[in-house]
């Protein structure tokens, strides 16, 4: 039976900001373009965006790009490319504008300019004092940044597929992508997206962790094709994380509850910051404070049935204090910890929030990989923007602010670029290979018909615990080494998982199978990746290695799912117009 | 329970599925412990609740905002409750 085939220009697969902004691109110069989204656009994670988003306008203080550059450059503990971070940074004022123009509501001034607030690692003069550099909507930026997005490619005709759920990557024998097989979740059924130029616009892959601030649909789709399509990954082992995220729900404590007085606790009730910090106690920096949480895990004192998290008490400061000087967090506490801390420690770990690695791209958004000696030759006809994409701009560490920014520079770059190969390379579509659904239906079918397997949910429970424990904030070679055996295990676990409801229409069992098939390749990728890094640098703290080596580890890794290898490429140190910022000690 | 279609709650069951985290876990409880006894009246005022933008949501579902439709309160209290 003939899968059905829909023929576009272009396919972006991802309705967040990264998508659409790609999206309005493609649909504005007249070319035929759709967007597939598991949910409706806007709803994807993008609305999570609170801070906002960074450009030098200069509307508050003094500020270039030059020095939103080196900020960026800094914060990612020079892993990120410079090309790509300058093409960010100096788009960016230009980017805002235009997201002003298309009528997004950033909060102004009282001359009528755009408001810029303080964001932490933005600075004048390279590192000499703060910048306020921030552009917000309120605390809506991201929800007010698809929305504006959204009406304007309604507008310009971009054609929705909502509540599709992309499957595989379709490369023919050269190796070129030329679309996408993805199911409709209303009626269960399977159709090729044949395109001349595919956008992965996906998102990040949080839920890999069992501590994670990201919403269930993060399950890293766009990566996961790309792995089963024999493309590499970059960076995977880098994830900036927070403290403080209640244990088995993911919603984060504000640091400030350990600023009023809040106390970590281990499972003997000791006060563990005094043994690793004798001075500043709990109030260390984040990225210790988070190290020596897992620590105390990793060596047995974690609390709770799987002795997995550490305690936060409250109580001591009284019901006044925390009433009145952290509002929300007790309801936060009843509601996700099911404690009131007024009375009852909070459970809290270290918690995922961003994926700094992804889908090797360079600044035109397209996606590279090595061939021929080329570290980084084109793949014809795709491309990636986003979380899911590694450009690389955030390196070893992302800037707060910065994501947003990612979202629309890389989108419209993407958009630019994909226009260009298909009016210039593309008079027609190639086409698609013999087969070219039959890895999906294969997939589907294995799912109906599997008999003996496991639960999805307890392979996916045991997948987000090794990755939190091996891959978290505290890192050794032999924890990692661990690690990688046992995700290996769980690996196996998962390609015979089994779904009660074989039914065809809205089967969200099915639906998230699936996801757990693309979870689990990042998880892998994120282990060997971790594993294979002998150095610290940004968000990886190696214990064993605990200093930034230059000589020997400045450069990308890239993870292939076959063999499950790495090979690694150079950071470009080449700027596109102006002098490269040479390493220094990162200090703050 | 109703005589709800019940292809359209497999598709709110779906549509439960958010942007936020906070909205994810508090629906995915409330889809776990009350959505399958609905009345057809609840379930029709629970989808009228899923179509409101995320951030809306989130601070009807906190308490932050009461909305201005009564018969939507019964589930909104639900929620907050959950």
């Amino acid at each position: 039976m003939g899968v059905p085939v829909r023929r576009f220009d272009a396919v972006i697969v991802g309705g967040g900001g990264a998508g659409l902004r790609a999206a309005l691109q493609l649909s504005e110069s007249g070319l035929k373009t759709a967007v597939l989204s598991k949910v409706f656009p806007t709803r994807s994670h993008t609305v999570a965006a609170q801070g906002g988003i960074s450009a030098s306008l200069g509307n508050v203080q003094e500020d270039h790009w030059e020095w939103h550059m080196y900020d960026t450059v800094k914060g990612s503990d020079w892993l990120g490319d410079q090309d790509a971070i300058e093409y960010m940074c100096r788009k960016a004022p230009e980017a805002v504008i235009e997201l002003e123009h298309f009528g997004m509501p950033f909060d102004r001034l009282e001359n009528g300019k755009i408001y810029q607030r303080p964001f932490g690692g933005h600075t004048q003069h390279n590192g000499k004092t703060p910048v306020q550099r921030a552009c917000a909507a309120a605390d809506r930026t991201g929800h007010a940044m698809l929305h504006t997005l959204y009406q304007r490619n309604v507008r310009a005709n971009t054609q929705f597929f909502v509540e599709w759920m992309a499957l595989d990557l379709i490369r023919d024998a050269d190796g070129d992508v030329v679309g996408v097989t993805a199911l409709e979740m209303e009626t269960g059924e399977i159709y090729i997206f044949h395109a001349k130029a595919v956008l992965f616009a996906t998102g990040g892959a949080g839920r890999i962790y069992s501590a994670s601030t990201n919403a269930f649909i993060n399950t890293g789709d766009g990566l996961g094709m790309a792995v089963r399509a024999g493309l590499p990954l970059e960076d995977m082992e880098f994830w900036q994380f927070h403290p403080t995220g209640v244990a088995g729900a993911g919603v984060l404590i504000t640091e400030g509850v350990r600023g009023e007085g809040g106390i970590l606790l281990n499972a003997d009730g000791e006060r563990f910051m005094e043994r690793y910090a004798p001075n500043l106690k709990d109030l260390a920096p984040r990225d210790f404070v988070s190290r020596s949480m897992e620590l105390e895990v990793l060596e047995g004192r974690g609390c709770g049935p799987h002795k997995d998290y550490v305690l936060l008490k409250l109580d001591h400061l009284g019901p006044d204090i925390i009433n009145q000087r952290l509002p929300g967090i007790r309801e936060i506490a009843i509601k996700f910890a099911g404690v009131d801390p007024i009375k009852d420690p909070i459970p809290v770990i270290p918690t995922c929030h961003y994926m700094m690695g992804g889908i090797p791209t360079n600044w035109r958004g397209e996606v590279v990989m090595p061939k021929g000696g080329d570290p980084e030759s084109r793949v014809n006809g795709f491309y990636a923007a986003g979380e899911c994409a590694c450009a690389s701009v955030h390196g070893a560490n992302r800037l707060g602010t910065n994501s947003l920014l990612d979202l629309v520079v890389f989108g419209k770059s993407a958009g630019d670029h994909m226009i260009d190969y298909i009016r210039g390379e593309m008079p027609d579509w190639k086409p698609l290979p013999a087969d070219a659904a039959g890895p999906s239906l294969a997939r589907i079918a294995r799912l109906d018909n599997q008999t003996g397997g496991e639960d999805v949910a307890e392979v996916r429970a045991a997948m987000q615990r090794t990755v939190q424990s091996r891959a978290g904030v505290f890192r050794n070679a032999a924890n990692m080494a661990l690690g990688v055996e046992e995700i290996a295990a769980v690996a196996e676990r998962a390609k015979f998982t089994q779904i009660k409801d074989k039914s065809k229409v809205f089967n969200t069992a099915r639906t998230e199978a699936l996801e757990l098939d693309n979870l689990i390749e990042i998880a892998v990728a994120t282990l060997v990746a971790a594993d294979g890094r002998k150095e610290s640098r940004g968000a990886h703290a190696h214990d064993d290695f605990p200093h930034r080596d230059d000589e020997n580890w400045m450069k990308h890794s890239l993870f292939f799912g076959e063999g499950r290898r790495m090979e690694y490429k150079p950071v470009h140190t080449r700027p596109l117009t102006v002098d490269y910022i040479p390493p220094k000690e990162r200090t703050f | 329970m109703s005589d709800f279609d019940p292809v359209e709650m497999k598709r709110m069951r779906w549509r439960s599925r958010r942007g936020l985290l906070e909205l994810d876990l508090v629906l995915e409880r409330f889809l776990a412990r009350r959505f399958d006894t609905l009345t057809g009246d609840q379930l029709l005022a629970y989808r009228t609740l899923l179509d409101l933008p995320d951030t809306d949501f989130l601070e009807v579902v906190n308490g932050k905002v009461d909305l201005d439709a009564p018969e939507l309160m019964e589930i909104v209290d639900m929620l907050r409750a959950i």
